[in-house]
């Protein structure tokens, strides 16, 4: 097995920390945004926060996939378990992320008698259909590019192999259109960005030159060992040291500047872009994938009429300000106090990706 | 046909004594169990240590082991952290109907092949079946006496300045499950610790002064150093970079998104140690079968009250609260 130990802790690492105070020390306040959940696991889990210097803040952006989902779809979907012939099929993530109803989530659901499963891959999903024909099993298709050939793959797989009982509801999400909406947000205040490696793996490091090239803000393709963390900060701390922003990818082992053209291609032949509904952000043009008429008979939406319901969020929880960066989680009245890792309100405390989970199960000491 | 396991086996009549004569008795065969009594007598009147578990593993072989072995160890460890020898299992069975008779001598033989190993006698125990649907296949109950060896072990013992040790690879049985589960488990991947701590607890009491002794199952070693570290003034301080994990755990752990400091284990302990009896704690656990990986990994300070912290690899430092919830698989 493939093993990213060498990029845990690589010589040089002390050295490009203190290179990143040194230049911090001429740059002044800096915040750098991360649009990737396991960037945020990976960023709270080695202990980076405590080795930064205090004018670098690194803030998460929308980079968690159930986060992002809005409040009425988890409602749609949490209907959706009450249809007795149904059975969910989720990534595990998916399965205590409330809707607009404090602590009403999949997992409650699963415990109260819905069927409910945990699958590790779309495929898992068809296997499962394949073996209960009595059943009607939806997937839930949630994730970025990084999901979206899978569940695409899946998708063919099922229409070629005619598996009846068998549906996908697309949850998916594009990237580049949510950070096009975040920038033009009127209280957007990033001065750099971390780009998702395993995004990028797909989309190619060249779909985020759109960063540099159109609103000037320095971007890196980063890996997630703590290695590739410190040096892709350093890389932007340069750039913001010189005022000479560019894209650089730091993730070079595994993404390479096209990406993955089969991959799209796939996503390609079975999505097609659709103004997509963001938690936080609200709807966004192109910000979602929606399965094409060609493979309709797959699609739950139809198939079941899946509407996603008109709540609003649940009261206090300021979930979607997290998401959008515009708030620390820990400062959230409801951080740590109402809302916690055992007993959490939002999206955002949730999920295994979320970054008040990051920030509180990894608490940073000094 | 394949013979499987059918309600009559549960009726408590002819069927039932069939499967505790022609399985579990000959397995088990002891003069305490032989009499089949409703319960066992016993010798004994020194200081007890008791205790039980349930195990439900899925799928009930799993790389490493078996739900059989597991049950055995399972007690037995949960006495020896004691400072206990444990001496008396009871072993009860709740099966689903249509599981196979051949699958249950398995799991009765690595049972008994491990009590043998560890000098426990399986007195008394139970059977009953349940139908099909209402059970996953087998799960089984242990209980155990222990007699004990060594006395003052405890959370109030611990004291600034101790070493905490950590008896070989952090988060391996978890990992070999949930791959196994997966359906990812193959050659070179993840194999579960599933083991007994009787020889290595006894080696660490018989070498120094150890303060308390846990066997880190479910949430892990960071659960463990949790729990020690909860309304005392101390701090549990782990030092990753110290920590022994298996690279095929290492690399399954990322590939399922879970932390091999979360990861269960069934077959390691963490103990903590009097300073200057660490290094002969240590190099005895190193010489007890199951130990040849022991690890000193932290210290007790006082620097966060209350607390178990993480020292990244890295240099950073954060905090390692208790598990919350299931280990779920996550998507990217």
């Amino acid at each position: 097995m493939l093993c990213e130990s060498d990029f845990q802790n690589p010589a040089g690492t002390r050295q490009a920390l203190d290179r990143i105070r040194d230049l911090a020390a001429g740059t002044g306040p800096i915040r750098i945004m991360e649009v990737c959940g396991t960037h945020t696991m990976a960023i709270a889990r080695c202990g980076l926060k405590s080795l930064l210097p205090p004018e670098v803040r690194l803030i998460s952006g929308p980079g968690c996939p159930v986060c992002v989902t809005p409040a009425g779809v988890i409602d749609g979907i949490l209907r959706l378990t009450e249809d007795p012939s149904v059975t969910i099929a989720s990534y595990g993530d998916l399965l205590r992320v409330p809707g607009s109803r404090r602590g009403d989530c999949l997992l409650r659901r699963k415990a109260a008698g819905a069927s409910v499963e945990s699958v590790y891959s779309a495929m898992d999903a068809l296997a499962l259909a394949q073996q209960r024909p009595d059943r009607q099993v939806v997937f839930l298709g949630v994730g970025f590019e990084t999901t979206a050939p899978g569940t695409a793959a899946c998708i063919q797989e099922a229409c070629s192999r005619r598996v009846s009982n068998f549906s996908v509801l697309s949850l998916l999400k594009q990237t580049e259109p949510a950070l096009r909406a975040l920038i033009a947000a009127p209280d957007f205040g990033v001065d750099a960005f971390l780009c998702p490696g395993h995004v990028a793996a797909i989309t190619g490091s060249q779909a985020f030159r759109f960063l540099p090239d159109a609103f000037g803000l320095p971007a890196v393709v980063s890996g997630f060992e703590a290695g590739d963390l410190v040096f892709s900060i350093l890389e932007l701390m340069r750039m913001l040291a010189y005022k000479k922003p560019d894209l650089v990818n730091e993730y070079r082992r595994l993404v390479k500047p096209e990406g993955n053209p089969a991959a799209r291609q796939m996503i390609r032949q079975v999505f097609a872009p659709c103004a997509s509904q963001w938690r936080g952000l609200g709807e966004i043009p192109e910000g979602g994938l929606a399965i094409r008429g060609e493979y309709a008979h797959l699609d739950a939406a139809l198939r079941f009429d899946f509407q996603p319901e008109d709540a609003g969020e649940i009261p206090g929880c300021r979930c979607s300000d997290v998401i959008r960066g515009v708030l620390d989680p820990q400062d959230c009245p409801l951080f740590q106090t109402v809302c916690t890792p055992a007993d959490p309100v939002g999206p955002c405390m949730v999920s295994g990706e979320g970054s008040c989970a990051a920030a509180s199960r990894f608490r940073q000491l000094s | 046909m394949e013979e499987v396991i059918t309600l009559d086996y549960g009726s408590g009549g002819e069927k039932t004594s069939e499967l505790i004569h022609s399985i579990l008795l000959p397995l088990f065969d002891n003069p305490a169990l032989a009499p089949l009594g409703d319960g066992a007598i016993l010798s004994g009147q020194e200081q007890l240590a008791f205790s039980t578990d349930s195990f439900v593993v899925t799928p009930w072989r799993f790389p490493g082991g078996d739900i059989g072995k597991l049950a055995v160890c399972g007690t037995v460890n949960d006495l020896c952290m004691t400072g206990a020898v444990p001496r008396y299992l009871s072993f009860s069975l709740i099966l689903e109907e249509g599981f196979p008779v051949n699958a249950l001598r398995e799991i009765a033989a690595s049972a008994a092949a491990q009590a043998r190993q560890d000098g426990v006698r399986i007195v008394t125990g139970d059977t009953k079946v349940v139908e099909r649907g209402k059970g996953d296949g087998i799960y089984i109950n242990t209980a155990g006496i222990g007699f004990l060896r060594a006395s003052g072990l405890g959370q109030d013992a611990i004291k600034k300045g101790d070493a905490i040790l950590l008896s070989g690879c952090a988060g391996c049985h978890g990992a070999a499950v949930l791959m196994a589960r997966a359906g990812l488990a193959d050659a070179g991947g993840p194999v579960s610790d599933c083991g007994s701590l009787l020889e290595v607890s006894q080696a660490a009491l018989s070498a120094g002064a150890i303060r308390i002794m846990r066997d880190p199952t479910r949430g892990g070693v960071a659960t463990v150093l949790a729990e020690f570290a909860e309304g005392t003034p101390l701090t549990m301080e782990l030092w990753e970079a110290a920590v022994p994990v298996d690279p095929a755990v290492a690399a399954s752990c990322g590939l399922l998104g879970l932390d091999p400091l979360y990861s269960a284990c069934e077959g390691r302990m963490v103990a903590i140690a009097a300073p200057e009896d660490a290094e002969a704690v240590l190099a005895a656990m190193r010489q007890a079968p199951g130990g040849e990986q022991a690890a000193i990994v932290g210290e007790v300070t006082d620097r966060y009250p209350g607390s178990a912290v993480l020292n990244t690899a890295l240099g950073g430092r954060r905090l390692l609260p208790r598990l919350t919830g299931a280990q779920l698989p996550r998507i990217c």
